[in-house]
């Protein structure tokens, strides 16, 4: 009697665990075919008519026909900058608080800052790049202007991305470098940093595409409009970048070909973040491998 | 230079030893300094950080508060009337929107994304594993202009038929293309907080018996609940700032969603369509810099209470 009960019970949630296993794939196969669809669909409308002219020509205010040659360029410039700007900051902010933060209020304060701020929206850091350089400095929309504020939008990702690469690393090896004798600078830069590395780098991959990507920050900083200009390094030159430029063309441009200029330009954004996100960690991926090995 | 001397030519005896402990001596010095430098340097580095939170409140903030010179305090969080052109400033539609959409959005994407990090992080095998992250690496990367166009060329017209009424835009819309952007946000960190729960709760959970779902749903998933919890502010953040997509196919009208078909307007969508068009210096301009404050105190007042939630729970910390 109990015996059968209990077989029955065993039976019953066996055969659960196989239905949630099923219902797992298959989210598993939908969500990969939503992703792909997606990709293809970008990528399908956009790659097959870029040229390279598009790519480097002046955009044109009317005629069909323009490319995107300084918007392409401001998006890398702008990128750069801010990665310059934000990197130091943002990583030291991240192995401080995973390293060093003693538990008390102090970092619990901290803590609450830096969740705070990344969860800021990004239109609040626009709003903040518009009220210092546009109002406050009076240098009105800049690339300079962009830079800084796009960094202050990385600033908390990478805080954030650092902190829990840095926490993953176990913590037998830091006391085997404490051990040795080392001091804390010493078992942080030789032993945690080249172990949290690779998921650093996929972090800061993935801040700096989505950094390449960001339209609303620029849109209030860096204008909609460039200087006229390929290779405008001047930093107080407006600076539209590619995907603020989308959404002109979007929106407000009257060229006959806008339609075909967004999607090519859509395809070249996501082509570029796809192209730092390979790039980037393919090297990662072999030292893996050859760690595991 | 010193070391090469004492290598050709080791002193002895007692001079020997002093000169040994007063060589690593400098040494352990050198490293101390480093050490504290190092320290120092990070320290600095978090002081910038809140210095950045500091600098959005004041400036925002220095600005937004002159709403209420003109506006009346009630009128700004109660009025549903948004006509800036006759001065009328009732920004309480835009919030409830904002409010709607999010919570639209994370009834979407909370369960299949987390159900989704389970599936990578437990079930899974490896080689599909390695597979699915990079994948879901892709969607994070795809720019958030591009769902927007995405959602107007594809999403829309897919929705007006579907729905037979209106353009297709609306909360509906924004919360689906709001859904595929959170998703990878969500899944990939509850993924690693899944992942990093140690191993041998897994073994033991399975000595006692259990099945795999089980596992995942009395041990794993509870102890890997700060992460899941993180993951969802992340995404919810995203959901509630997100500026380009949502005004791409939300419809831009100032009104109260009252259907998932009606054409809206969040409090960022607002902000952006209306912000290059105004004055520095007028009402127009303080409110929707007292809306982006807004925004502001959701996001920080959100993080709160999940913190707060998060403790109650006793969630291992």
């Amino acid at each position: 009697m109990n015996h059968s009960k209990l077989a029955g019970r065993r039976i019953r949630v066996l055969m659960w665990d196989r239905l949630a296993t099923f219902g797992f794939y298959s989210l598993a196969v939908l969500i990969c075919l939503l992703i792909f669809w997606l990709l293809f669909t970008i990528l399908s409308k956009g790659l097959p008519e870029i040229t390279l002219e598009f790519l480097v020509k002046l955009p044109e205010e009317i005629d069909p026909g323009g490319g995107i040659g300084p918007m392409l360029f401001n998006s890398f410039y702008i990128l750069t900058l801010s990665l310059l700007i934000s990197l130091p900051i943002g990583i030291g902010a991240g192995i401080y608080m995973a390293e060093y933060a003693p538990s008390n209020k102090v970092t619990e304060f901290l803590r609450i800052c830096i969740e705070s701020l990344s969860s800021v929206p990004s239109i609040v850091f626009g709003m903040l790049g518009l009220a210092i350089f546009a109002e406050y400095f009076g240098i009105g929309l800049t690339i300079l202007g962009g830079a800084v504020s796009l960094a202050f939008l990385n600033l908390p990702m990478l805080t954030r991305v650092t902190e829990e690469a840095v926490r993953a690393v176990p913590n037998d090896l830091r006391n085997a470098a404490f051990a040795l004798g080392t001091t804390k600078y010493q078992a942080i830069r030789t032993v945690v940093i080249p172990v949290a590395m690779q998921a650093i780098v996929t972090g800061v991959c993935l801040v700096a595409g989505r950094a390449f990507g960001e339209s609303a920050v620029i849109l209030l900083t860096a204008g909609l409009s460039t200087s006229g200009e390929m290779w405008d390094f001047n930093l107080f030159s407006p600076g539209e970048t590619l995907a603020v430029h989308l959404w002109y063309v979007q929106s407000e441009a009257i060229v006959e070909d806008a339609r075909q200029i967004a999607d090519k330009s859509a395809a070249v954004l996501v082509f570029v973040v796809l192209f730092i996100n390979l790039v980037f960690r393919i090297p990662l991926w072999f030292n893996h491998r050859k760690i595991r090995k | 230079m010193n070391t090469s001397a004492d290598l050709t030519d080791p002193p002895k005896g007692k001079a020997a030893g002093l000169l040994l402990s007063k060589q690593h001596n400098r040494r352990q010095q050198r490293a101390r300094l480093a050490s504290s430098f190092y320290h120092k340097y990070l320290l600095f580095s978090i002081i910038a950080l809140c210095f950045t939170l500091g600098l959005v409140i004041f400036f925002i903030g220095k600005t937004a508060i002159l709403t209420f010179q003109e506006v009346s305090f009630g009128e700004f969080f109660l009025s549903l009337d948004w006509t800036p052109e006759e001065g009328k400033f009732g920004a309480a539609l835009f919030i409830i929107n904002t409010l709607s959409l999010t919570a639209l959005t994370l009834l979407i994407a909370v369960p299949i994304s987390v159900l989704l990090a389970i599936f990578i992080a437990e079930i899974a095998p490896v080689r599909l594993k390695t597979a699915f992250r990079p994948v879901l690496d892709l969607l994070v990367g795809i720019p958030s202009i591009v769902y927007g166009y995405l959602g107007l060329t594809v999403l829309l017209p897919l929705l007006r038929e579907w729905s037979g009424q209106g353009l297709g835009d609306g909360l509906l819309a924004a919360a689906i293309v709001l859904t595929v952007m959170i998703l990878p946000t969500i899944c990939r960190i509850s993924d690693d907080a899944i992942t990093a729960v140690p191993k041998k709760y897994r073994e033991a959970a399975y000595a006692l018996g259990s099945t795999r779902l089980q596992v995942i749903f009395r041990v794993i998933v509870p102890a890997a609940g700060r992460g899941i919890v993180s993951a969802v502010i992340l995404g919810m953040t995203r959901a509630i700032g997100e500026t380009m997509a949502v005004v791409m196919v939300i419809g831009n009208t100032p009104q109260l969603a009252k259907s998932l078909f009606a054409s809206a307007s969040v409090l960022t969508s607002n902000i952006v369509m209306q912000i290059s068009n105004v004055e520095f210096e007028s009402t127009w301009n303080y409110a929707l810099h007292m809306m982006a404050f807004l925004l502001l105190l959701i996001s920080v007042m959100l993080i709160l209470l999940i913190r707060v939630l998060a403790k109650k729970g006793g969630a291992p910390s």
